[in-house]
């Protein structure tokens, strides 16, 4: 196929690319944006595109001989090309990346993207109206959907979002230079890991874990238990005890040994232990949290081909060879059983099928504190200044 | 007939030919410049939407809010223009004087690293300053680090991060204006029995300012408005006025906010300028 950009493309990108330099959103904010996205007109709704732009978070998918092999099955079924990129370090910094297009009604050169539901952005994006719906029509495997996953408040009828995978926030630490890290407690205050240690740039997942080590409540947030929380994580920025805020990219900070112990995400490490085996993870005793990652549409995006995909992976089979690999929690019906089948011993990994102490010692973050401008507020000064 | 027409209207061929600059200043300088200050006046959110209403408090807020990232940032591109001034001094120095037949390849030399990405070059610090990296256990090893201390993640980073990112915009200017002193003139001036060292301080110098005033405001003026290097290379407690302008503009989506923080750090970078200017002599700008 023709890799060359048509001289049009290459235009509009030219001309999308130097209003970002000059004034991004300011466009939008004088009321522009009256151009319709690239939707898909209705005789080319049920054709599939050749090329799906899918953008992740690192560590998140298959990986083998350094291809994606449910990626490769999908273009061999399909012959559609996926063009996987994993360009999400954070949800807020991901959002701004694609918010200048969105609100300029322009499309972001995605069909899929992947956000979590302990941000604010999958349901600001739902009420922006700057998500497709999903084509169910092409989706018959949502049907294998966990039921507890039916229905999130912001996306009641998952006319928007299908999950991608939940996991859990947690501890990650490198056994070779410290002693287990279990709390937070430790994290934020053990003298010995002084500047070693990096906190996540996710408002929820950093709030959730220092305020459980409060004593405080994370799904019932008050300027109280909020304030206590900053100034926990305020003294210990001061006294040096942390290194960084980071997001995915603590990964490679703590392969490195630039960081003894961090807040991780629970598939992460299993995945860097082929890396590096001295690294451990584990719920903070006093606490963690968990949360759901969705695929969504954003507008502009090829719907059918988006729905194609999600229907892919939502076949248990094709699940279960992602969660073999990734160690997240699967949304996916039957997805355990095609993997116990594969391989009776992951049935004991506590990753992908959470034990119920796990469960009920993992908390989810109140949403009201996620539309809080003030909390966001107080949230960025602490990790940017 | 149309150079007739040229000669008739004299007076309008320079406007015409400064037109095409001029538009371009206007339309890509003045007109988001004029954007921003309305910006910097509206309140509102993202949610909700913005809306013009006089938002002074937007600026007396960046002030008391964000003072010392304010401070934090002339500080550490003040510290990283002298540096980069001391560093670039003798380089360009030599190579203007003694460089020969090699000068173009010298120059080049000092170029080249910057074909690089300014990001892939910032990175590449994070693995040059590991904690487990060559230079941190040398260092430690030689005992001018104690052990734990660490270079990445401090301002001491951030400080080099900036001084190497731009070096080339002090080497360059200075190459310039030494390489175009007029050897004779320091001939003359040990001819006059001036040492050495007199003659450079009285007479190569002096004739170099041009460079040094171009090459620091080059260097320093970018570097106040610097976040990448903070970023990448410092710790929570080093982050300069650029980082909280992009985490305004890009992760709280505060547009207005970020806007008047712009603007402050225009205004204070302008009165810099100004009182250096004054302070060398404006002539020395332009030579």
């Amino acid at each position: 196929m023709t890799d060359r950009i048509s001289r049009r493309v290459f235009l509009r990108r030219a001309a999308a690319s130097g209003s970002i330099l000059t004034v991004p959103g300011l466009l939008a904010a004088c009321g522009g944006g009256g151009s319709s996205p690239a939707g898909t007109s209705s005789t080319e709704a049920h054709k599939l595109a050749k090329v799906l732009h899918f953008s992740n978070w690192t560590l998140y998918i298959d990986v083998k001989k350094g291809g994606h092999p449910s990626l490769e099955q999908f273009q061999k079924q399909y012959g559609v090309h996926v063009d996987y990129r994993e360009d999400i370090n954070d949800n807020a910094s991901f959002f701004s990346k694609i918010e200048p297009d969105l609100s300029r009604g322009q499309s972001t050169g995605r069909d899929i993207i992947v956000m979590t539901d302990n941000s604010r952005y999958p349901a600001l994006l739902v009420q922006k109206g700057w998500v497709e719906k999903l084509d169910k029509s092409a989706i018959p495997n949502i049907k294998n959907l966990v039921p507890q996953q039916r229905n999130p408040s912001w996306d009641p009828n998952r006319e928007h979002s299908l999950p991608w995978q939940s996991g859990f926030t947690g501890i990650g630490w490198n056994e070779k230079l410290t002693e287990p890290v279990t709390s937070m407690g430790d994290l934020l205050g053990n003298k010995k890991l002084k500047g070693k240690v990096g906190l996540l740039t996710e408002f929820s997942d950093t709030l959730a874990l220092v305020m459980a080590y409060n004593g405080d409540d994370p799904s019932h947030i008050t300027d109280k238990t909020f304030n206590k929380a900053i100034d926990t994580i305020q003294k210990a920025v001061h006294a040096g005890q942390i290194r960084q805020f980071y997001g995915n990219d603590y990964a490679s900070a703590l392969s490195s040994g630039d960081l003894i112990a961090t807040m991780a995400w629970s598939g992460d490490i299993v995945q860097l232990q082929a890396d590096n085996s001295h690294l451990k993870w584990q719920l903070p005793v006093d606490g963690g949290d968990i949360w759901t990652d969705n695929m969504l549409i954003p507008k502009g995006g090829n719907v059918y081909t988006a729905s194609v995909y999600m229907n892919f992976v939502y076949e248990p089979k094709i699940a279960a060879e992602i969660e073999d690999y990734v160690n997240y929690v699967c949304p996916v019906l039957g997805a355990k059983e095609a993997l116990i089948k594969k391989d009776p011993a992951i049935a004991k990994n506590p990753l992908i099928f959470p034990t119920k102490q796990m469960l009920d010692n993992a908390h989810t973050i109140d949403p009201a504190a996620l539309n809080n401008e003030k909390y966001q507020t107080a949230w960025q000064n602490l990790i940017s200044a | 007939m149309g150079l007739s027409f040229l000669h008739r209207r004299q007076g309008a061929t320079p406007y015409l030919l400064l037109a095409p600059g001029m538009l371009f200043l206007g339309l890509f300088f003045l007109v988001p410049l004029g954007f921003l200050a309305y910006q910097s006046l509206e309140s509102g959110s993202i949610d909700f939407g913005y809306a013009f209403t006089w938002a002074w408090h937007n600026y007396s807020g960046a002030i008391t809010g964000y003072g010392t990232q304010f401070k934090r940032s002339f500080a550490y591109a003040g510290i990283a223009t002298v540096l980069a001034l001391v560093v670039s001094y003798p380089v360009a120095y030599w190579i203007a004087f003694r460089g020969g037949r090699w000068k173009n390849l010298l120059l080049l030399c000092i170029v080249a690293p910057f074909f690089v990405t300014y990001l892939i070059r910032t990175l590449a610090w994070q693995t040059i300053l590991a904690d487990n990296g060559l230079v941190v256990r040398t260092l430690t090893d030689i005992h001018i680090l104690s052990p734990g201390d660490r270079l990445l993640a401090t301002g001491t980073a951030v400080v080099a991060g900036i001084t190497y990112n731009f070096l080339p915009f002090m080497a360059l200017p200075l190459y310039v204006s030494l390489e175009q002193i007029d050897q004779t003139l320091i001939e003359a001036a040990e001819d006059l029995y001036a040492s050495k060292w007199r003659a450079f301080i009285r007479v190569t110098f002096p004739l170099s300012l041009p460079g040094v005033v171009a090459g620091t405001l080059l260097t320093f003026i970018p570097a106040a408005g610097d976040f990448i290097n903070a970023q990448l290379l410092g710790s929570t407690t080093n982050h300069m006025i650029g980082n909280v302008i992009n985490s305004k503009y890009n992760e709280l989506i505060d547009y207005p906010a970020a806007a008047a923080m712009s603007f402050i750090l225009m205004a204070i970078i302008l009165a810099l300028v100004l009182i250096y200017a004054r302070a060398v002599g404006s002539e020395k700008l332009t030579g």
